[in-house]
């Protein structure tokens, strides 16, 4: 069955757009969105693994987890949820954080908003929109990646994701 | 100041001279027809687009032509690529997790 996978960027919107469909009621799959233990099973491509730190799901609550590489190496991730309609919208502002997980509260931030929805034949639909605030901060996404010491890390993913 | 490839494609009319250029090489003054703006304001993006590196001067004879350099766009599309491959493995996880919901 197609899952129709969507990624498409438009960088002079400083946008990226992502959507997938899923065999699967749109009730499991805001389950899988919003439970840790349940996060914790796909958000982090293996080998590497996601370890929720915080995960409070309330308008201005805050969601943090680390993705832990096979040598220890983290990757935290920080959001603080701007917007809830349970089963359908998840909006979140993403900071980045330092080496110890703590978050740059006035650095570059980025937006995502996520709607779910309910398709024929028991399936369903996520949607994202992923916003750059400016062009920095999307340099520093893409820094991120680049920087010295996370370079090796990152040869690791490329070595995962070029055998699968 | 440093330059770089985010603050080529910041400004509208910066992403115009770089859709035109991709096409092919130009010199300054069949660049600015192009344009409502002065002269001197597309020199000036002209300016700033060569100093981010996407835009590469070359001279024939007496006349200089810009052409546009993809090389210094590539960093951009391997971190896309990136993470594009990383959604693409995490959603399937998700699969894997929901057929055991």
């Amino acid at each position: 069955m197609t899952n129709n996978f969507v990624f498409e960027t438009d960088l002079a919107a400083k946008k990226i757009y992502i959507s997938r469909e899923f065999n699967a009621p749109v009730e499991k799959v805001w389950r899988a969105w919003t439970e840790p233990d349940l996060i914790e099973k796909w958000i982090a491509p293996k080998p590497w693994k996601a370890e929720t730190k915080i995960m409070d799901l309330t308008v201005g609550g805050i969601w943090q987890y680390a993705m832990v590489g096979t040598e220890g190496q983290r990757f935290w991730v920080y959001a603080v949820f701007t917007a809830i309609e349970k089963g359908s919208v998840i909006s979140t502002m993403g900071m980045f954080c330092d080496g110890d997980g703590n978050p740059v509260t006035d650095g570059p931030k980025s937006y995502r908003d996520t709607k779910f929805s309910s398709l024929e034949g028991n399936r369903s639909k996520t949607d994202s929109v992923i916003t750059f605030e400016d062009e920095a901060t999307i340099k520093m996404f893409v820094e991120t990646g680049f920087k010295e010491g996370t370079t090796a890390s990152f040869d690791n993913l490329d070595k995962l994701l070029a055998s699968e | 100041m440093r330059r770089d490839v985010f603050q080529a494609i910041a400004d509208p009319t910066r992403r115009a001279i770089l859709t035109l250029l991709a096409v092919g090489a130009m010199t300054p003054n069949a660049i600015a027809e192009h344009f409502d703006s002065t002269r001197q304001t597309v020199s000036k993006h002209i300016q700033i687009l060569t100093e981010c590196e996407v835009l590469v001067q070359k001279k024939s004879g007496r006349e200089i032509h810009y052409h546009f350099n993809p090389e210094k766009m590539k960093e951009i599309d391997i971190w896309l690529e990136r993470f594009r491959k990383m959604w693409e493995t995490s959603f399937n996880q998700l699969d894997d997790l929901l057929n055991d919901l």
